[in-house]
């Protein structure tokens, strides 16, 4: 009986085994003789065409180095080198080579009436240190932004890779740290000089009379003229715009990703050198430009004769707030 | 001189990161800095594919061209090495490098970017080859050693391929002709400006 039930089991594996190779068999037949398993795959072409980037999962925790390719950057590099120094150069040099050319055809504008040997404030010292303190930083900030765009070809080969590393690396801090009182002064000259700067229909009389500087005639002007009006806005506006994008890139991945870094260069860039050759135009006019214009910031107070000249509304409400055209020495502004 | 690559065999990346472990050791490289790292596409969709990715030494590398101390200088072997006493950890490599190579410790002001750290394709940098100084700024230097990078030494799967371009792209083919299938070598259009027909 064991016997028969042992061959039973055996019949009974064989059926089964066959049965499952009967049904096996034809499964086999139906796949394809060879497998594509990229017919589906994610091709790198296909990927730089649609975005101009190839991201994915990370499983390091540094989730940011999921950005596999970003082809953008070579765009980057042709601004930096290429871009950047031709705007960099030709705003520069060419504000320069205007000054140059100003100051040989008109000379320095010359008080008209000379000296009265009577001053008037104009400058409080609370004014003057936060305009020195922006101008400082503002002065350290080009060159040491100047020297990461144009010393590479014009400085390190004088004096050489080390030196001129160890030179870029002590520029870089500068940078860097002067940043904060630079962006606190900007804000400062913005509140306090804002109500003054207000464009209003004596700037427009002023620009069509060609200004103090460009034109003969000394058209009426408040306490700021237009010129003057458009260089607090360019220290506004640039200073704000070159603040934002400068933190940008010094706190990377805090609010942006490299695409957004790369954007905030260029504009960090290229209003940097913009606001380098309009301050320019500022330092001209407040020193050789112009007599009796530089003792406005320096000393805090400008010559009468100079006020009539070039502020005459302004010098007539000083006038009438009762702090005497007259008055000596350190009276301050009524205000 | 060979002109070396690094090629990644995307249809055989496992995404292990055995490559990333072994860089990290083998260089000791500090917390946070990952000189190599696996990124996945289309994660857990059908097609999806690993690549590892580190420094590709391009040829015409952005990094040197944009580096404003000029750090960067390319080996005879097309290896782009950089120098951390000229560094000054400006970011600008980064923003240029197309495969996010460049890292920065967290050391520089405002513990933003110290001096730059990346692949050095295990060949160390301007120091004397394989002395303690070299050692603590980049690396092992295996290449003087005669050896390949360790990433792809010791890839499981040979997915990772380091060394002649030439040679490896030659091995690329052969197993795209024997397998019948291949998605390409990625990072080789933009790095060498060169695609591998097969």
């Amino acid at each position: 009986m064991a016997n028969l039930f042992a061959h039973i089991r055996f019949m009974l594996g064989a059926l089964a085994l066959a049965f499952i190779i009967a049904m096996a068999t034809p499964a086999a037949a139906q796949q394809p003789s060879s497998v594509n398993p990229t017919a589906s795959a994610v091709k790198e072409q296909q990927l730089l065409q649609e975005l101009n980037r190839i991201q994915g999962r990370i499983s390091i925790p540094d989730a940011r180095a999921g950005v596999l390719e970003q082809p953008a950057g070579r765009d980057w590099r042709n601004f930096h080198q290429v871009t950047l120094r031709w705007i960099g150069g030709i705003a520069i040099l060419g504000m320069l080579l205007v000054l140059v050319l100003f100051y040989l055809m008109r000379g320095m504008v010359k008080i008209e009436n000379g000296r009265s040997g009577r001053k008037v404030v104009r400058f409080n010292q609370h004014e003057r240190i936060v305009h020195w303190m922006t101008a400082t930083c503002f002065i350290i900030l080009a060159i040491s932004g100047i020297n990461i765009t144009f010393g590479k070809p014009l400085l390190m080969p004088l004096i050489g890779e080390p030196a001129f590393a160890e030179w870029s690396q002590w520029a870089k801090y500068a940078h860097n740290y002067l940043s904060f009182p630079f962006t606190i002064g900007v804000f400062a000259i913005f509140l306090m000089w804002v109500g003054a700067n207000i464009p209003n229909e004596i700037d427009s009389e002023w620009l069509k009379r060609g200004g103090g500087i460009v034109g003969k005639d000394h058209p009426p002007a408040e306490r700021f003229n237009a010129g003057q009006k458009l260089i607090y806005w360019i220290v506004v506006l640039g200073g704000t715009a070159s603040a934002i994008t400068g933190y940008l890139l010094m706190f990377p991945f805090y609010a942006t990703d490299i695409a957004g870094m790369q954007l905030a260069q260029i504009i960090h860039g290229v209003v940097a050198v913009l606001f380098v050759a309009a301050m320019l135009g500022h330092i001209y006019i407040g020193t050789i430009g112009m007599e009796g214009a530089f003792e406005a910031m320096g000393e805090g107070t400008v010559d009468v004769n100079w006020a009539k000249q070039h502020h005459s509304i302004w010098l007539q409400e000083e006038a009438q707030k009762g702090a005497s055209p007259a008055a000596k020495g350190r009276m301050a502004p009524a205000e | 001189m060979a002109r070396m690559k690094f090629l990644c065999d995307a249809d055989r990346c496992i995404e292990c990161n055995a490559c990333v472990t072994a860089c990290k050791n083998e260089h000791e490289v500090p917390w946070g800095i990952n000189r190599r790292r696996v990124v996945t596409i289309n994660d857990g969709k059908p097609g999806e594919r690993s690549i590892s990715m580190a420094c590709m030494h391009c040829t015409d590398a952005p990094c040197q061209s944009v580096c404003p101390v000029n750090c960067f200088y390319t080996t005879a072997d097309a290896v782009v090495l950089h120098s951390k006493d000229l560094c000054i950890g400006c970011g600008y490599c980064f923003y240029a490098c197309p495969f996010g190579a460049p890292q920065y410790p967290k050391v520089g002001n405002f513990g933003s970017r110290g001096k730059m750290d990346k692949c050095t394709f295990c060949a160390g940098g301007p120091e004397a080859d394989n002395t303690k100084e070299e050692y603590e700024k980049y690396g092992a230097n295996r290449l003087a050693q005669g050896k390949l990078p360790l990433c792809a030494e010791m890839c499981s799967t040979k997915s990772l391929l380091a060394g002649d371009g030439d040679i490896i792209a030659q091995i690329y083919k052969e197993r795209v002709t024997k397998r019948g299938y291949g998605s390409g070598a990625w990072g080789w259009q933009t790095a060498y400006r060169e695609s591998i027909a097969t």
